[in-house]
């Protein structure tokens, strides 16, 4: 991979991974309402895809969100604002960290109902074709989605209208907090894809590079207009499956040890990091100016946020109908 | 003026927005072949990439419709019969009813959810059942339920040049009614419910085939010297409050019609409404009439018994004008 790139690809990791932290931290100090969902250990699979992406481009995320808008260009202190409930939020408050949506760089939207998302990227890919451009629609979900009867009618509705959309599965291996061999019967979510006869492919969704390897020969195939790939990124969600969950779960653990123990080996940062750094394409120093730049960046979108006023009621009765 | 039928003036409408708009698409389950009609013959004018046949697929095929509408089309989702919406639902209820919003208005949908609503042809429980009040209760979302082929051609073209997401109810049971229809292209404005028939006694409120019903049993009332008004609402939501209102200001009384479930119906939504905003000039309590809390049975025998008939209206009728009689006196 060429070096801006590769750097690009670890700037898109880099600005998930100081931005959720940072979530992470405010929703810890009580200082976010609602419910937080952090991307951090998935955010290879969100980078990787939207590496490949233009703004014309359309991806339908999930309610763990952030990291897709990130990855997609999403502007940190609108994010900030709309977690904080703020006027200056990308929803003016109204979506919340589930529903963080930017239709200016073809982010359609987070979803808050496991698979709700997956026709509406569709409906993307159908909007695309029929208008004869060559844009692509991407629709990330996760294990638990696949379960999902939309999932099911989503994947057999594109590859029956052969429309260019990628199925990006991120099977972080829980849905909420049952994992998700006692959910199915498979090991494999990529298998389901025959099913519906299209190419199901597995990638370690740890690994920036190969996520991006394999979404590149999925995005081309759409674009050229052969249809629908199903892409299963096997990864790990570093945290729970919402943040300040110890709360509903009574003490109860629900990782599996082994499970545990290889997300904690597979950081998909740490994994990117040491190969940029061995492979000598990038000087040490850039990636920690950086580092430096984006965890600034993410300081200056809390102060905005925290500055930022809150909705009024005008701001309740708009965005009804046009 | 031509005469058409109801589904002729389906047709009409589709192919004239068709014509007018490379944006406007018809989606669903065999849409080409036009089971019922309404999109009969379009595919050959139109083609595969505007009439798009899809699977048995009702939730994939709502959000497909809605992430086409929010990336630039108008698509027209063709559900076939609406207790298939039921399968639809999360689309429709968590999606186009709370897009636009819960993006702070950086998108629009405009997108018809098309479907035939209602009984009254012995279709069974799971084709006859009525829907209209499930979307009424949905924020952002229009609901559209012509009565005759003028109005279905004028609402349906305004629907599709609306930029909110629209349920709109054609009627089961209506599809062979025929009415006068201008060739000529002309819309009716959504929220505007018009007086089918005056009258100074009492104002009945429907809209559907309950208006066809209202008009036959006003026609029995004036037999016996009761002029019943019947305001046809057309849309459901918004629906046209001003003009209820001020008919039930003239008349006194009123009957609520409607061909759905008494709990949260739209005949109990009306009649709440008036009780709250003309009850001085009330001459008698609101009546409603819904359907029997039933499932819709197929016998036709017992079907009847469960959608509201003329005669109910009558016999109505004839309760609010004796109230008033017994007040007088």
């Amino acid at each position: 991979m060429e070096p801006n790139k590769l750097l690009d690809l670890y700037t898109r990791i880099l600005r998930i991974r100081r931005f959720e932290e940072q979530v992470g931290t405010l929703f810890a100090q009580g200082q976010l309402p609602g419910f937080v969902h952090l991307y951090i250990g998935e955010e290879a699979v969100g980078a990787g895809v939207c590496a490949l992406l233009r703004d014309d481009d359309y991806i339908v995320s999930t309610h763990r969100g952030h990291g897709h808008v990130l990855a997609k260009g999403g502007d940190m202190q609108r994010m900030m604002a709309e977690l904080f409930g703020k006027r200056t939020g990308y929803c003016k408050g109204k979506g919340g960290s589930m529903h963080i949506a930017d239709f200016s760089i073809g982010m359609l939207g987070a979803c808050g109902i496991v698979g709700g998302g997956i026709p509406v990227a569709v409906g993307a890919g159908l909007s695309a074709k029929t208008r004869g451009t060559d844009q692509v629609a991407v629709s990330f979900f996760g294990d638990g989605a696949a379960n999902e009867g939309s999932f099911h009618e989503s994947l057999n509705l594109a590859s029956a209208l052969a429309l260019p959309v990628l199925f990006v599965c991120e099977n972080n291996q829980y849905g909420e907090f049952t994992p998700a061999i006692h959910a199915m019967n498979i090991r494999d979510i990529a298998l389901r894809a025959q099913g519906y006869g299209i190419p199901g492919v597995i990638v370690d969704g740890t690994d920036a590079l190969a996520v991006y390897d394999v979404a590149q020969e999925a995005v081309a195939r759409a674009r050229r207009g052969a249809g629908p790939t199903l892409i299963e990124a096997k990864t790990h969600r570093r945290g729970g499956h919402a943040e300040g969950e110890e709360a509903f779960l009574g003490g109860q653990q629900y990782r599996l040890a082994d499970e545990l123990a290889a997300a904690r080996r597979n950081d998909p940062l740490l994994k990117l990091h040491t190969f940029i750094v061995e492979s000598g394409l990038i000087p040490l120093e850039t990636l920690e100016t950086l580092d430096h730049e984006i965890t600034q960046a993410v300081t200056d979108a809390v102060a905005f946020a925290r500055a930022s006023e809150a909705p009024d009621e005008a701001i309740l009765y708009e965005d009804t109908w046009v | 003026m031509p005469r058409k039928s109801y589904i002729a003036a389906i047709q009409a409408a589709l192919a004239e927005e068709l014509r007018q708009d490379p944006n406007v698409i018809l989606i669903g389950e065999d849409v080409r072949l036009g089971v019922f009609a309404g999109t009969r013959g379009l595919h050959a004018e139109f083609g595969d990439s505007r009439i798009v046949d899809t699977p048995i697929s009702e939730l994939g095929v709502a959000g497909a419709g809605i992430g086409a509408a929010a990336t630039g089309l108008r698509p027209v989702v063709d559900l076939m019969f609406g207790t298939f919406l039921y399968l639809a639902f999360d689309q429709i209820a968590n999606q186009a009813a709370a897009m636009r919003y819960m993006f702070g208005g950086q998108t629009r949908l405009p997108i018809v959810f098309m479907t035939q609503n209602g009984g009254g042809i012995g279709a069974g429980p799971h084709h006859s059942q009525p829907v209209h009040p499930f979307f009424m209760n949905l924020p952002l979302i229009k609901v559209v339920m012509p009565s005759t082929p003028y109005d279905v051609k004028g609402l349906l073209k305004a629907a599709i040049r609306d930029d909110n997401p629209v349920v709109f109810l054609n009627h089961l049971s209506l599809g062979s009614q025929r009415g006068e229809v201008p060739d000529e292209a002309y819309t009716l404005p959504l929220g505007k419910a018009e007086i089918k028939r005056a009258g100074r006694d009492l104002t009945v409120v429907a809209a559907g085939l309950m208006v066809h019903h209202a008009l036959k049993a006003a026609a029995e009332l004036a037999e016996s010297g009761i002029e019943a008004e019947v305001v046809d609402l057309r849309t459901l939501k918004p629906w046209d409050e001003e003009t209820v209102l001020a008919s039930v200001e003239r008349t006194g009384r009123c009957i609520c019609v409607d061909e759905s479930y008494p709990v949260c119906g739209g005949a109990s939504e009306w009649a709440a409404c008036i009780s709250e905003k003309a009850f001085y000039a009330l001459k008698a309590p609101v009546q409603r009439i819904s359907n029997a809390h039933v499932p819709i049975p197929f016998s036709p025998t017992l079907e009847k018994m469960v959608i509201p008939q003329p005669a109910a209206i009558v016999a109505a009728a004839h309760r609010v004008m004796a109230t008033t009689q017994i007040e007088r006196n």
